[in-house]
């Protein structure tokens, strides 16, 4: 099985690890065979372990080492914050995070819209056993 | 990433100013240590070998913490060190690819106990310089000098984003790979 995410400058990683949790960084340099130089809007440039790091598909075009203005550039050009929100990956923590946010009033809507879609899905099934037995 | 356990200091001593001679040279030197009063200790440890004063005949005129300027740069840092083996003293040059100066000594210390069992008092920093990339002489640090770098993460380690969601058991097996 080849291997289709590579570490590399330019490749856009979420943080799996630690304080910036659910965070998307982009990989702006490599310091050595474990830790990245990391940077994204709205972050200070640190470096961070391979360990913390989950790397996704996206990748932007940009050299070694950018200023953060030039990075953000980039990541305007690439669409990145799209990209992501329409991924699968994207949408399943957005789905998630969804979730956890919900009140119970919330809750009981959503089983209310369940028991909507139920009662539609199994009348429509009610019918074609009808029609198939008839 | 600002925790480093070495912490550069810059300390200032001479010897006590006596009758004989009332403006005693002072000495200034750039050192590692885990706190300030490790620091002037090991200051005066130094300063003992290479002049005629001890920390009973002299005083330290100021003792600096130095901090690095930027943190935002990889570098690529070159360490001369001497050392203290079980059968003798040996010098060695060792390169280190980090951000900061402090976290290349803390990466170094941590290699000599690793790889030469040498503890932190056996070891004699000489001088610290980064190395511009065709100065370099590993091929351990030359092989991230590449601007087009890339490597795929082989091991991806499944693990939970807190500590408080760790549990003996799964459901089900971890998928390893990237």
């Amino acid at each position: 099985m080849p291997f289709k995410r590579f570490v590399e400058i330019g490749r856009v990683a979420l943080v799996n690890y630690g304080k910036e949790y659910g965070q998307l960084v982009v990989i702006v340099d490599v310091i050595d065979q474990n830790r990245a130089l990391v940077d994204g809007p709205g972050l200070v440039r640190h470096q961070v372990n391979f360990k913390r790091l989950s790397l996704t598909d996206i990748k932007i075009d940009i050299k070694r080492s950018p200023k953060k203005k030039y990075l953000i550039a980039a990541m305007e050009a690439a669409d990145v914050k799209n990209k992501w929100e329409k991924s699968s990956w994207g949408r399943k923590l957005i789905v998630q995070k969804r979730r956890a946010a919900m009140t119970d009033f919330d809750r009981f809507k959503v089983m209310l819209a369940r028991i909507k879609r139920s009662t539609c899905i199994n009348q429509e099934v009610a019918k074609l056993k009808k029609e198939s037995k008839a | 990433m600002g925790q480093f356990r070495f912490h550069q200091y810059q300390v200032v001593g001479r010897a006590l100013p006596t009758e004989k001679d009332d403006k005693p040279k002072a000495y200034r030197m750039k050192l590692w240590a885990t706190n300030e009063v490790r620091a002037k200790s090991k200051f005066w440890y130094f300063l003992r070998k290479l002049k005629k004063v001890k920390k009973s005949n002299g005083q330290i005129l100021a003792i600096n913490e130095i901090y690095e300027k930027k943190l935002t740069i990889t570098e690529n840092y070159g360490i001369w060190l001497r050392y203290q083996s079980r059968t003798g003293y040996h010098n060695m040059y060792k390169e280190f690819r980090d951000t900061t100066l402090n976290g290349a000594v803390e990466q170094m210390y941590t290699e000599m106990a690793s790889r030469h069992r040498v503890r932190f008092p056996c070891i004699q920093i000489i001088k610290t310089a980064t190395v511009p990339d065709e100065l370099c002489k590993r091929d351990n640090t030359k092989q991230f000098h590449s601007e087009n770098i890339k490597f795929p993460l082989i091991f991806k380690k499944v693990r939970p984003s807190s500590r408080k969601l760790k549990t003996t058991y799964k459901a089900s097996r971890p998928n390893i790979f990237k």
